[in-house]
């Protein structure tokens, strides 16, 4: 179980994260922040693997990842 | 869930106010999850250049003094020179450490002074409005150079790392990126290295970051990052160029 | 006590050590040269440290870093030197950082030469670098002086967090005099809460700054200056006097040159001419209370300077049109005689002047 949450406030719309999801499931959406930009965010949670790549190339740290962890 | 990627510490929460897909934001974090890391945010006094990152006084959240155009590295050292137990680095940028601030990052390499420069590379002056910088590619346009760098004009491009490795001073120099995943977790490694060189008491050390500036580039930031890719990396090549032997960090 | 012969430039550097600065960055340049010589053998003594920078660029910057982690710290150099180092001043002046410079003038401009000279006046007193601030000014006019004024620069710096700048001329940094070094040493060094010497030595984040972009925050960091400078300005007017008492011609001089009025007065009085001298101790700030309270008394002010008349404009101020000011000087390096001081005191007094 992972998650990716979007601060779409702070997003300013660059798209770098939607180039490396390795699942392709980072998206622009069509509403504007307020900020003026479109935001990135994902619809398809249960696709997300918690990877992390997308929250390592966003420069405005956008995203946050949470995983949950494994019994040792 | 626990969360596995968030805001570093050292970094506070407050909007970068960098263009979209600067990748000056990936730096800054970079820096930060490192001094976190090492647990120095304490004992940690940044030196913010002239041009864009000036605001990183702002956005660490550590001690911070903003520096005269170029001279970071002097106001390093006698930051270092004082408090020789305090972590001690500058973030510069290309126009800031390699034109007007050459002198001083030279000789700070020099006198092996025991400090940090994290340098961004992005071939052009940012913050005055996309002038041509000491490493503006041949055959770059910028508004200084609108038929492109011509070296019989304006010579060629000043490369840091080769420059500084013949340096008795420099104890570590690389040359990293942060236009992909796979620079970006090696561009983390570097930076750590580079603190831990000073820690370690081993001298000057220094990181070259080919950075992206989308506005200036005239680019989008998904453009931009091929752009680095395909035009920067074989000009300014990647890797460590000057490291300490084997087991001293 | 007994005396020690000394060199005014070590006599800063001994004054130096004795007001507890322990930091010296500088980069060689005649004639102050005597001055790094002796802090590079001296501070290592006290457990300090000299480093010879790779400019006066570097120097100024390394000071505004080492004044920023709270160290007294001072650099020294002399005319082409202090004009690399305005940016740095400006900045020391905007993030309000402590330090002391010394400029052992020489003469100018362009690279000029090593000969004595006060026309860095302007430079010093007016600004140099950008944008609306004062450095505070000494001169002093002895060795023992300037031993004596390295603390008094130390402890002006730190109350104001200004930077100070001692200033002398070549002859002064060359010249040797017997000098009292006076007993044991206390040095109360403030507490510097605002220094960058990292979160863990200091409550919350501190950050050494003068970079306000937005015009609101940059008038109020102007404003809280303009404070500031009115405060010293109030309080730390500093002039000596020499034989003013009944004189109607007043010479003016600072520095080498306020004695060499002094032998040029005596001379006068001896003459029956109402001579006397005073001499501005701060140049910045201007001791103009003094010197306009003694506009109504006075036929005729004289600036004797080695420029080409740069302080005058200050005394001017200070009289503000109530009698004529009028200036000797010398230039390039050249010191102005006593006979020469005499015979323009006389041209004065048999002119009439200001009747």
């Amino acid at each position: 179980m992972a998650r990716v949450i979007f601060l779409e406030e702070r997003c300013k719309g660059c798209q770098l994260c939607t180039a490396v999801c390795p699942k392709g499931i980072v998206v622009m959406t069509g509403s504007t922040n307020e900020m003026g930009y479109h935001p990135a965010t994902v619809h398809e949670q249960d696709k997300c693997t918690g990877c992390g790549i997308c929250a390592l190339v966003c420069p405005d740290m956008v995203i946050e990842v949470e995983r949950e962890e494994k019994a040792v | 869930m626990k969360k596995v990627f968030s805001r570093p510490r050292s970094l506070k929460d407050v909007p970068f106010h960098y263009c979209p897909g600067c990748t000056h934001g990936v730096a800054h974090r970079l820096v930060a999850e490192v001094i976190d890391e090492l647990g120095i945010q304490d004992n940690v006094i940044g030196n913010a250049p002239v041009g864009c990152a000036v605001f990183t006084m702002d956005y660490f959240d550590f001690d911070m003094i903003s520096a005269a155009h170029g001279r970071a590295p002097a106001v390093a050292t006698g930051v270092k020179r004082v408090l020789p137990d305090r972590v001690v680095f500058t973030y510069q940028g290309d126009g800031d450490l390699a034109a007007i601030g050459t002198g001083e990052f030279v000789h700070a390499a020099v006198r092996g002074e025991k400090i940090t420069c994290i340098f961004i590379n992005n071939a052009v002056y940012g913050m005055t409005g996309g002038q041509m910088a000491p490493t503006t590619l041949l055959g770059q346009k910028t508004k200084t150079t609108p038929y492109g760098r011509d070296s019989e004009v304006n010579g060629y491009p000043i490369k840091v790392c080769e420059m500084l490795t013949p340096l008795d001073g420099a104890a570590y120099v690389a040359r990293v990126a942060v236009h992909s995943p796979k620079a970006i977790i090696q561009a983390k490694k570097a930076i750590k290295k580079a603190f831990q060189v000073q820690i370690n008491g081993l001298g000057f050390s220094l990181v070259e970051i080919l950075s992206t500036c989308p506005t200036n580039w005239g680019l989008t930031p998904l453009e931009a990052v091929k752009w680095l890719d395909e035009n920067m990396i074989p000009y300014f090549p990647l890797g460590e160029y000057k490291v300490p032997p084997a087991g001293v960090i | 006590m007994s005396k020690i012969l000394m060199k005014g430039n070590e006599a800063i550097g001994e004054g130096a050590v004795r007001a507890g600065c322990r930091y010296f960055f500088g980069y060689p340049i005649t004639p102050q040269s005597e001055l790094t010589h002796y802090l590079a053998k001296r501070l290592p003594e006290v457990g300090g440290l000299f480093l010879q920078a790779e400019s006066e660029v570097a120097s100024i910057n390394m000071v505004y870093g080492a004044a920023a982690a709270g160290a007294r710290v001072m650099t020294s150099s002399s005319g082409p030197g202090i004009s690399l180092m305005q940016e740095g001043l400006s900045f020391l002046a905007g993030s309000e950082l402590p330090s002391v410079v010394v400029n052992l003038m020489r003469g100018g401009p362009g690279l000029g030469n090593i000969a004595p000279s006060q026309s860095d006046y302007f430079q010093a007193a007016k600004g140099g670098g950008h944008g609306d601030y004062h450095m505070i000014v000494l001169a002093p006019n002895t060795v023992q002086e300037m031993l004596d004024t390295m603390g008094n620069a130390f402890d002006l710096a730190d109350k104001y967090r200004n930077p100070v700048m001692v200033m002398a001329d070549g002859v002064m940094g060359q010249m040797m005099e017997p000098v009292d070094l006076g007993g044991d040493v206390r040095v109360e060094i403030p507490p510097k809460s605002w220094a960058t010497t990292g979160m863990a030595h200091h409550a919350g984040k501190n950050v050494i700054n003068s970079c306000l972009v937005i015009p609101e925050e940059m008038e109020e960091l102007n404003l809280k200056l303009e404070k500031k400078y009115k405060e010293i300005s109030q309080k730390e007017q500093v002039c000596d006097e020499y034989m003013l008492e009944g004189a109607d011609i007043v010479l003016v001089a600072f520095g080498l040159v306020s004695r060499i009025c002094m032998s040029a007065v005596e001379k006068a009085r001896a003459m029956g001419i109402k001579a006397g001298l005073i001499r501005p101790v701060t140049l910045w700030p201007f001791p103009a209370g003094f010197i306009g309270k003694t506009a109504d008394k006075t036929r005729a002010y004289l600036t004797v300077e080695m420029n080409m008349g740069q302080m005058i404009e200050d005394v001017k101020l200070a009289v503000c049109g109530r009698a004529p000011v009028y200036h000797y000087g010398r230039l390039g390096g050249m010191v102005p005689d006593v006979r020469d001081v005499l015979a323009e005191i006389k041209n004065l007094h048999e002119g009439d002047a200001g009747r």
